[in-house]
């Protein structure tokens, strides 16, 4: 079985179906993409799967366990992450506490343990070092540029050790130098083998690091393949270029 | 069984007058997101300065709105303008601790220029009372009744049917897409709050004439008017109004069949009850990722 | 170092003040402010760590004045220290009392919660007028006279009380601000959902900060029931209360551990100097609104971390001169200009 299994997902607002009978899966140890014009369902798909949003009908799977209905809380310790559009942060943490937010303890350890272990902090600036923020870890998040929060949101959430991670338009807003880091960065943590899901409109960026690449339009799976596929597929052009 | 459908009837005529004072509290809150805790502190204003007319100029309640509700008007531009406007983070958390303190400096001027005696708004129509069949209706009720249905419609063809209307229904909707398309939310947030307080102006008429109050009285009716809000759901009108109509209804028939002691603990469990099964209120919409 | 040095000579000062200013006058006034200070340390447990404006808690006060009222008469406690042990007994029923309204409330998000915590308040002080069998209704309850602490005597044991509770609630939010669980709610502050995406367990969380502060508040009514040696519903469930502890937190700082008792330092012998000053209600009104519309237009902060800012602008201006001045001499003993 796949790794992420969504089968015949719908979820509608108002007369407006977002995601009409959407299937996709993805494989274990890939970068897949997922591209789509606006409008097409890509975030919604983000939402459902993770608990912000719930379907109305269908199934999903992460790692054999079922999702629906799942609160996000849940699917984060299942070891599945997520980014935003809109890069979330915390920003009157500084940096380095927002990376120990994820690092979560669960019950009265939680209270009773100091806010960094000596382990977590250690990890913590290990992946700081690993996005190149870390002279930057004790200033509040806010300060940051927004390629900087986006690097910082990134970092946080490997410190919880996912499995998976949907990684929703990651190199929207952010210059071209910062792009390739973020790409090698993907490269690099997916040899060591985290899987990945990406939804971008960047397709030069999309192109070159994924492996196979879903398309999406009208809320459902419209194609897939590799890149070179893909870029000859005729219903993708027709979906891009409007009826 | 008489008491109770006059019992309804009463909470149906005074469910208006809240639903005119509530109006301009959610309607505050849809544009602006800020909560104006001092909306019972400016309702008795309202009525205050409505007695001041009154017994100083002996001008008739009614016309007096005419300068009442202007002059309130303006007064809630003011505020906004100077202690809403300058908050520039944290505002919904802040807004509420401002008004606040705003509705503590009215109440204490009140206590200064009229003392804390108990005082009620009196005319011929507050004291006299007209027969329908076995029921004894006071007309002040009616014409409060009215005068909340005038306004009220006012206010909807102000909404419905006007351009700026439309710019303040797009604010409440999502209020940076409004900017984007070039509406000036900032002068909206302001119209809308003075808007809001002559509602409050209005109100505080049809309140002050029909119960009797003093500074004091506006923590229990601020407590109320957001009971009546969070109920009804909070920027939605048409949930004030029914929050309103139906709220005072069963608490002037809680007060009839149990006991007036028990009435207004009514009021505010009745608030508990339904937030436990829909956090929301009848119309509000579930609080979620807003940008 | 220097730090923990200055927090005990400040605790020892804490100590000492009695003895040293034993006029009654003034050791009542630092017990009201030691009670403030506890009460607005515990609402900034819940209010300032997780950004959840709370301004009902004048009911947990409330309910722990009846709680050790009621105890003191059905149990036949005399007056004398026995009672004091009765005001955890009082925080903990207050803080059972905060479990189901804590879960109820905490359905709601930001805007609507501060509301339901209002309406909470305005259910419960009805509910000790109304339910006379217990409560004894608008004619109150008295609570036991100690009898043989004359005089100056008199507020030293309550003093003692009153800042080992301070202490207490400070050590908790000491002890909080820095663990995992504290890192939760700061976060939920900053942005609740992520927090929640992030494996935040947001529900459970907030509600223990909720209890918690309720359990002090609980404790400062208690205290203060016994202080005043009796108290009728009015008295007991004040919604000024919560306004009081809503501007003293917001004063000193939310979220810091400091501004809480700053806050009430600098606010409640203030309120005091105005009821004498000014009895006539109406001006105390409007000064202490003024004073409040000034504080949030101006310091909306709070007095700690405005303070916290311009201390570390000062530290870097110091750093940059001297690294100046250090390199203005460019070795040769001219200085650069």
């Amino acid at each position: 079985m796949s790794f992420l299994e969504v089968n015949n997902v719908s979820k509608s607002f108002g007369g407006i179906h977002a995601l009409d009978t959407c299937s996709i899966s993805v494989q274990r140890g890939t970068v897949t993409g997922l591209i789509g014009p606006n409008g097409s369902g890509k975030t919604t798909l983000f939402n459902v799967i993770t608990g912000y949003d719930q379907a109305e009908k269908g199934e999903i799977f992460f790692d054999g366990k079922a999702l629906i209905n799942s609160k996000p809380d849940h699917v984060f310790r299942l070891g599945l992450g997520r980014t935003f559009q809109l890069t979330r942060i915390f920003p009157r943490l500084t940096v380095l506490e927002n990376m120990h937010v994820a690092a979560q303890r669960v019950g009265t350890r939680a209270l009773l343990s100091r806010w960094s272990s000596s382990h977590e902090q250690r990890r913590a600036l290990e992946l700081l070092d690993f996005v190149g923020l870390t002279p930057l870890k004790d200033l509040p998040a806010a300060n940051l540029s927004y390629g900087q929060k986006k690097l910082l949101e990134f970092a946080y959430i490997l410190i919880a050790d996912p499995s998976m991670i949907l990684l929703d338009e990651p190199a929207g807003g952010v210059n071209p130098t910062m792009i390739n880091q973020l790409a090698e960065r993907i490269r690099t943590l997916n040899r060591q083998g985290v899987t990945f899901l990406v939804v971008e409109h960047n397709m030069e960026f999309v192109m070159s690091l994924c492996n196979p690449i879903m398309v999406m339009h009208h809320g459902a799976r419209i194609a897939e393949g590799t890149p070179q596929e893909i870029r000859k597929n005729p219903t993708v052009l027709e979906a891009y270029l409007g009826e | 069984m008489k008491l109770i459908v006059e019992a309804i009837i009463t909470g149906i005529l005074t469910g208006g007058i809240y639903a005119l004072m509530a109006s301009g509290l959610t309607l505050i809150f849809g544009v602006m997101d800020i909560i104006n805790v001092g909306q019972g502190a400016l309702v008795i204003l309202g009525a205050y300065l409505s007695y001041a007319l009154q017994v100083n100029f002996h001008i008739d309640l009614f016309w007096g709105l005419l300068i009442t509700m202007p002059a309130m008007f303006l007064l809630g531009l003011l505020l906004e303008w100077a202690f809403i406007r300058p908050l520039k983070r944290d505002r919904p958390t802040l807004s509420i601790l401002v008004t606040f303190a705003i509705a503590m400096i009215i109440e204490g001027i009140l206590g200064i220029v009229f003392t804390n005696n108990i005082v009620q708004l009196h005319s011929w129509y507050v004291d006299a009372s007209f027969q329908i069949g076995d029921y004894y209706l006071a007309y002040i009720y009616v014409l409060s009744f009215i005068l909340s249905i005038v306004l009220l419609g006012g206010l909807y063809l102000l909404l419905y049917r006007t351009k700026f209307g439309y710019s303040l229904l797009a604010s409440m909707q999502n209020r940076t897409a409004a900017q984007l398309i070039g509406i000036d939310v900032e002068k909206v947030s302001a119209i809308t709050f003075g808007i809001g307080v002559s509602l409050a102006a209005a109100g505080g008429m049809a309140y002050g004439a029909t119960f009797a109050f003093n500074p004091g009285s506006l923590y229990d009716l601020i407590s109320r008017l957001l009971v009546i809000i969070i109920l009804g759901g909070m920027g939605s009108l048409r949930g004030a109004l029914i929050a309103s109509v139906g709220m005072l209804v069963i608490e002037d028939a809680t007060a009839v069949v149990l006991s007036p002691v028990w009435a207004t603990t009514v009021f505010f469990l009745l608030l508990i009850i339904i937030m436990v099964f829909r956090p929301q209120g009848l119309f509000g919409q579930l609080e979620g990722r807003k940008q | 170092m220097v730090k923990k040095i200055g927090l005990v000579v400040l605790l020892i000062a804490f100590i000492a003040f009695p003895q040293v200013f034993s006029n009654p006058a003034v050791t009542t006034i630092a017990i009201f402010t030691l009670m403030y200070a506890t009460a607005t340390t515990a609402w900034n447990i819940f209010s300032g760590y997780t950004g959840y404006i709370a301004l009902g808690h004048a009911a947990f006060f409330g309910i722990g004045s009846y709680a050790i009222a009621l105890m003191c008469l059905n149990w036949h406690i005399p007056g004398g220290y026995i009672p004091f042990l009765l005001v955890p007994v009082a925080g903990l029923i207050a803080a059972a009392f905060a479990v189901p309204v804590g879960w109820i409330s905490l359905r709601t998000r930001k805007h609507t919660f501060v509301v339901i915590t209002i309406a909470i308040f305005f259910i419960m002080q009805p509910m000790a007028f109304n339910l006379r069998s217990i409560t004894n209704g608008s004619t109150g309850l008295s609570l036991p006279i100690p009898t043989g602490w004359g005089g100056t005597y008199f507020n030293f044991p309550f003093y003692y009380v009153a800042l080992a509770m301070l202490v207490f609630a400070l050590g908790v939010s000491w002890w909080i601000r820095n663990s995992k669980y504290g890192l939760g709610l700061l976060a939920i502050r900053d942005d609740e959902d992520r927090a929640l995406g992030l494996g935040v367990k947001t529900g459970s969380s907030k509600l223990i900060a909720f209890v918690i502060s309720a359990f002090f508040v609980g404790m400062v009514g208690a205290l203060h029931a016994y202080f005043q040696e009796s108290i009728y519903p009015a008295f007991a469930f004040d919604p000024l209360f919560d306004i009081a502890i809503a501007l003293m937190g917001f004063l000193g700082g939310m979220g810091t551990l400091s501004g809480p008792i700053l806050g009430a330092i600098i606010l409640e012998p203030t309120q005091r100097y105005f009821t004498m000053q000014f009895s006539a209600n109406g001006y105390y009104l409007i000064i202490y609104g003024a004073l409040f519309l000034a504080i949030i237009l101006l310091l909306p902060e709070g007095v700690v971390p405005t303070a916290n800012k311009y201390w570390l602008k000062w530290k870097a201006f110091r750093e940059r001169t001297k690294n100046v001045s250090n390199e203005s001499d460019d070795g040769k003993g001219k200085v650069r200009p």
